[in-house]
């Protein structure tokens, strides 16, 4: 450890950046004008200061030439500031007796002028220099961390999630805001491309976890609010009743039989409204938790009063309906958060040319799921509204995907499930089907032959967007598909009896207020947005808080659970580390000199600033350094660590030198 | 048809004509055609043209004036505006037709004697003579330059216009008409002015 | 309230005169001023953009001018022209080098009419073009109609058919795809409205009937092979183009598909003009190739 008496002792690099920062900057006559800089010892440049050799540079400099504080020139903050802290920590002194300056993307990477460019990034290393002298050796405090964590979501995404997890030992919270979990994969009949039934291999997995004794299941529950930081959040959940105690519940559904109601009037949200359910119903055959629900809006009892209530009355022996069940709140303890909300499906009548709630004869493919489901509304009978069975059906590929005036992205998976209700239909129905499309889109492994299996099966392809669904001529009950077919040169009139629209992905209603309440941020598209595309997909701009799914973008369930497994990872590395250390660039009050006005209080984004006995006083450990109050005190008496006045007018100082 | 007519070489496309046809929109949108068909599919003349839109965006995008400027594709448009409301990149393609309209007579590459060009003359000739069209007229003229044989089918009808007072014999004229056809004129001025700068 | 200003466009005064016929009489009973435009020249329609953009601007131009002296709307029956003139001032706004050139030549060519001291016309673009539908619906109201109508019309099903200038691309009045302003005036007649006739907004071929008679047959034939067989007496149209598309081949498209067709097709404003009891002639329905009143008969030998 070398300290100087006085004078400190500074190094700087500038680095090349192979040619990102020395095709545009003179990083030579940067590194001549460093050393004549105040206070510097020795000034180098290099093609890649974050590299080992580079890093090695640094320490041996440490040690040879008594250094005791640092400068590095190169890219952002962001990438390598805790690189070259550590480094220096590793030669033997205080990580914070270092300032990074950014002449990457602050200059090399932003100006074309090459004289300018260089002259800016003198100026800021001139600026760092100056500051660096003034640093303080502070501690990074280390907090410990919550080993309880929480899955928000429990479709596919959330339960392989909370699995992963709850097998490496961690007590996983999982909350869902269905009465079920199992998402919309649930709802699926065969998945591409090997034609598994979606049932089949997701029930088990939601048997596991109903059985796992470290998931506790939560349905019927959303997050309301988040507070606290990584390692150390308090997630208030709301809880909505199912009016039904689910530990008295068994799930025997004699309940639902003598409902008065002989036959259910409202529609069914799983069967997406082509079947009927009563007031009082099993989200669906499979469901976990295997318990009932009641809807206030279709129950009798709820709306007048006045109800004969003959399920509880079957339910005597339990007693498990509870009519004055009320709305609760938890707050729960958690060290990360996974964040596995899934997707809706695109409102088809945002495209009114193809006649979706207008003609009978259109569906969603999510309807055409339900309706080749064993377990929906027609038992797997492929009848359509009207009581017919089609002989010809028309898909339509991209419905508010790849276009300006809905979504501009493509939703990754409907070129495939088109396929595989191409395939399904074809084999239930044996109709004509002629699919729709702008292109194939079969990436995956086993998607190509698919495509062509379903092709032997003489399903038709057209290219070409389909412009206009409208009613035959001569009352037929068939709709007319009009497209060109652009590989053959010819516009067609298609007559079909059913018409199958693929539907895009879209983020749920709610993602904006859900991304308020995490303090995540949303990409283009409204998907939640991952830390970095190809080097961080599962975590996000806020430590402890991690994505899975298809809420962070479109895509097919092998995608899903190799997301999930990844975000678990992410949170098991992060849990088990036992501790987080936390940045020491908080602020603090000095409180001899507060007098006690509370304008900070207030101003805090983060609650961290408490008013006690007449003083403000700053937690530390929720600080997150922003420097509002710092700013905001009117006596001037909140400093902030690594942002003192002084450190800012001497950068100030620095780059003004020259002007 | 021979095999021959089925091969184009590099040299066979205009790339001034392709630049400038890109140009035609801002941000090079037009390169962003996707070629879904949905323009030719929502285009109520495409099955008569020799090319619906999309081809024909397509062919001029590579650069094959004469096949573009020479097709009836483009007198066949009736902005109806259905390809415009319809495209999947917001591309306006009827005011693209409209443009590769005036470019095919410009350039000298339209079809000539193709009815709708033919009254597109005779109307815009009406117009700056007396600045109103009288419908008779036009159609009489358009009769007697593309074939009144044509026309004969129609001769009842035209008759029954003219019992029920819906087609006059006596030109419609708005009084200032020489200040219109002024204004045409200096229109042109102007125009020659820019493109002399 | 204020009156307005009104730009007949070509047709109305020829082909289209019932057009103009009915909408005077029908404005004239609600107390609406209708004022003609002094002086106006056509609008260029489609024709004239298809050689010479500049000048096709400038010639819409010289009528906004003309109407923007009273500071009133413009009312312009004509689909074609209605869009014309919208897009221009939409042009205008969004071009400034391009208003800066149509608006000096307009004034070093062109003067008030009307005037002896030569003042020259000028545009500032603030003129509201409108259409017939748009100030029934919006401004008379459907309401203060339904009060005027005597003789409803009982029994007779009118098919509504907007063409696809006054919905595409601009569609400030009503909605793109399924447009309902002419329906709720027809519904104010008594009358039974096709509200599911799914090609109301379908190109009628427009002006290739009379260049390619072939191709516009094939246009027109769908249109009205299906009205018919939804059980329309009556197509009510707002364009004076998609009217003389729809009435004037009826014996050829009877030939096409081998059954026969004789649908009368009238303007929405002649269906409220006979609603309201204005009678046959002030209407211009004398001018109809195909007549109205034996269907009225018909109608009412079923009741």
């Amino acid at each position: 450890m070398s300290e100087s008496n006085g004078t400190p002792r500074i190094g700087v690099y500038v680095c090349h950046c192979g040619t990102n920062i020395a095709a545009t900057i003179d990083v030579f006559a940067a590194q001549v004008a460093a050393e004549s800089m105040p206070g510097v010892t020795i000034s180098r440049e290099y093609k890649y200061m974050c590299s080992d050799p580079g890093q090695e540079i640094i320490k041996e400099d440490i040690r040879e030439l008594g250094l005791d504080r640092v400068v590095v020139a190169s890219c952002s903050p962001c990438l390598h500031e805790e690189t070259f802290r550590n480094a220096i920590a590793d030669g033997g002194i205080n990580p914070y007796y270092f300032q990074m300056v950014n002449i990457r993307e602050h200059a090399s990477w932003v100006h074309k002028d090459k004289a300018a460019a260089t002259e800016k990034a003198v100026d800021l290393i001139r600026a760092a220099v100056r500051r660096v002298r003034l640093h303080e050796p502070l501690e990074a405090r280390r907090v410990p961390i919550e080993p309880k964590v929480m899955v928000v979501g429990a479709g596919i995404a959330g339960i392989h999630a909370a699995l992963t997890m709850a097998n490496a030992g961690k007590h996983v919270y999982l909350v869902e805001r269905e009465p079920s979990i199992g998402g919309h994969m649930a709802m699926f009949d065969k998945t591409f491309p090997t034609l598994d039934c979606a049932a089949c291999i997701l029930t088990p997995k939601m048997t596991q976890v109903r059985a796992h004794p470290n998931i506790e299941i939560m349905t019927m529950s959303e997050v309301t609010e988040v507070d606290g930081f990584v390692g150390n959040y308090t997630v208030t959940v709301k809880h909505n009743p199912r009016y039904i105690i689910e530990e008295a519940c068994v799930g025997c559904q004699e309940c639902i039989d003598a409902c008065v109601f002989r036959n259910g009037k409202t529609p069914d949200e799983f069967n997406l409204g082509l079947s009927k359910r009563k007031p009082i119903y099993m989200p669906f055959p499979q469901a976990v938790p295997q318990v009932v629900l009641i809807d206030p809006d279709g129950c009798i009892e709820f709306r007048t009063g006045k109800c004969k209530k003959t399920c509880v009355e079957v339910c005597a022996d339990r007693n498990a309906i509870d009519f004055q069940q009320e709305v609760t709140f938890e707050d729960l303890n958690v060290g990360a958060i996974i964040i596995a909300t899934g997707f809706k499906t695109f409102d088809a009548t945002r495209v009114p040319r193809y006649g979706y709630g207008k003609f009978d004869g259109v569906y969603t493919a999510l309807e055409i799921e339900r309706l080749v489901n064993a377990s929906g509304p027609t038992e797997g009978d492929i009848v359509m509204r009207d009581g017919r069975k089609p002989k010809s059906i028309g898909v339509i590929h991209c419905v508010g995907s790849r276009d300006k005036n809905t979504n501009e992205y493509c939703s990754r998976v409907c070129c495939m499930y088109s396929l595989k209700l191409s395939h399904l239909l074809r084999e239930k129905t044996d109709a004509e089907i002629y699919e729709f499309y702008i292109d194939m889109r079969t990436p995956g492994k086993g998607f190509e032959e698919f495509y062509n299996r379903v092709e032997k099966e003489g399903v038709h392809f057209i290219r070409g967007k389909v412009a206009d669904v409208y009613p035959e001529a001569g009352n037929t009950g068939k709709l007319v598909l009009q497209a060109e077919d652009t590989l053959a040169g010819m516009v067609r009139k298609i007559p079909v009896d059913m018409v199958v629209l693929a539907t895009g992905l879209e983020p749920k209603d709610d993602a904006e207020d859900v991304r308020r309440t995490f303090n995540i941020t949303c990409s283009g598209g409204g998907f939640f947005m991952e830390r970095h595309p190809k080097l961080a997909p599962v975590s996000t701009f806020t430590d402890g808080v991690f994505l899975a799914g298809a809420c962070q973008g479109p895509k097919d369930i092998p995608d899903t659970v190799a997301q999930a497994g990844a975000a678990a990872a992410e949170v098991l590395a992060l849990v088990d580390a036992g501790f987080i250390e936390l940045e020491p660039n908080t602020a603090f009050v000095v409180e001899e000199e507060c007098s006690g006005c509370k304008t900070c209080v207030g101003l805090c984004p983060f609650h961290a600033i408490a008013y006690d006995n007449g003083k403000a006083h700053i937690n530390e450990v929720l600080c997150k350094g922003c420097g509002t109050c710092v700013a905001a005190c009117p006596s001037g008496v909140i400093r902030q660590n690594l942002f003192e006045d002084g450190e800012i007018f001497e950068e100030i100082v620095g780059v003004l030198t020259n002007a | 048809m021979t095999t021959e007519a089925m091969i184009r070489r590099e040299a066979d496309r205009d790339l001034e004509f392709a630049a400038w046809f890109t140009g035609l929109v801002g941000e090079e949108k037009l390169r962003e055609c996707i070629h879904c068909g949905v323009c030719s599919g929502s285009c109520p003349l495409a099955g008569h043209m020799d090319f619906g839109p999309r081809k024909l965006m397509y062919l001029a995008r590579e650069g094959f004036a004469d096949d573009v400027l020479g097709s009836n594709t483009l007198w066949l448009c009736t902005s109806c505006y259905a390809c415009t409301v319809s495209c999947p990149q917001q591309i306006p393609v009827t005011d693209v037709m409209y443009a590769l309209k005036r470019k095919a007579i410009e350039s000298g590459k339209a079809q000539k004697r193709h009815p709708v060009a033919v009254m597109a003359k005779g109307f815009t000739k009406m117009v700056r003579k007396r600045g109103r069209l009288t419908e008779g007229y036009l159609i009489a003229g358009l009769a007697l330059r593309t074939g009144v044989h044509k026309y004969l089918g129609m001769a009842g009808m035209g008759i029954n216009a003219l019992r029920t007072g819906r087609i006059s014999l006596r030109h419609d004229s708005i009084k200032r008409h020489d200040e219109l056809t002024h204004l045409l004129d200096v229109v042109d001025q102007h125009r020659e002015e820019v493109a002399a700068k | 309230m204020t009156g307005y200003d009104y730009y007949p466009g070509c047709s109305l005064k020829g082909t289209g005169k019932p057009y103009e016929e009915s909408l005077l009489a029908v404005f004239g009973a609600l107390g609406v001023g209708l004022d003609e435009l002094e002086d106006w020249n056509c609008c260029g329609a489609t024709a004239y953009m298809a050689v010479d953009e500049l000048k096709a601007v400038a010639l819409a131009t010289r009528n906004l001018a003309l109407a923007e002296r009273s500071g009133k709307d413009l009312v312009a029956p004509c689909n074609a022209c209605w869009l014309v003139l919208n897009k221009t001032n939409h042009r205008l706004e969004d071009d400034e080098s391009l208003q800066r050139t149509v608006c000096s030549a307009l004034g070093a060519t062109c003067t008030v009419p009307n005037t002896a001291d030569k003042e020259p016309l000028t545009y500032t673009g603030t003129v509201n073009v409108r259409h017939p539908l748009d100030v029934l619906v919006n401004d008379v109201g459907v309401d203060a109609i339904a009060e005027k109508v005597t003789k409803p019309l009982e029994g007779l099903t009118v098919a509504p058919y907007y063409g696809c200038q006054i919905v595409r691309p601009l569609s400030p009045f009503d909605d793109q795809d399924n447009p309902v302003t002419m329906d709720k005036l027809l519904g104010a007649t008594g009358c039974t409205v096709l509200e599911d006739y799914p090609f109301k907004t379908r190109c009628c071929g427009a002006s290739q009937m009379m260049t390619m008679p072939d191709v516009g047959l094939d246009l027109v034939s769908m249109l009205l092979e299906d009205a018919v067989a939804r059980g329309a007496d009556v197509i009510a149209v707002a364009c004076p183009l998609c009217q003389f598309n729809l009435e004037g081949y009826q014996p050829k498209v009877s030939n096409l598909l081998g059954e026969k067709v004789n649908v009368p097709i009238l303007y929405f404003t002649q269906l409220i003009g006979m609603a309201m009891g204005i009678d046959h002639k002030t209407l211009g329905l004398q001018r109809s190739f195909v007549k109205v009143e034996p269907v009225l008969a018909g109608r009412s030998a079923h009741e």
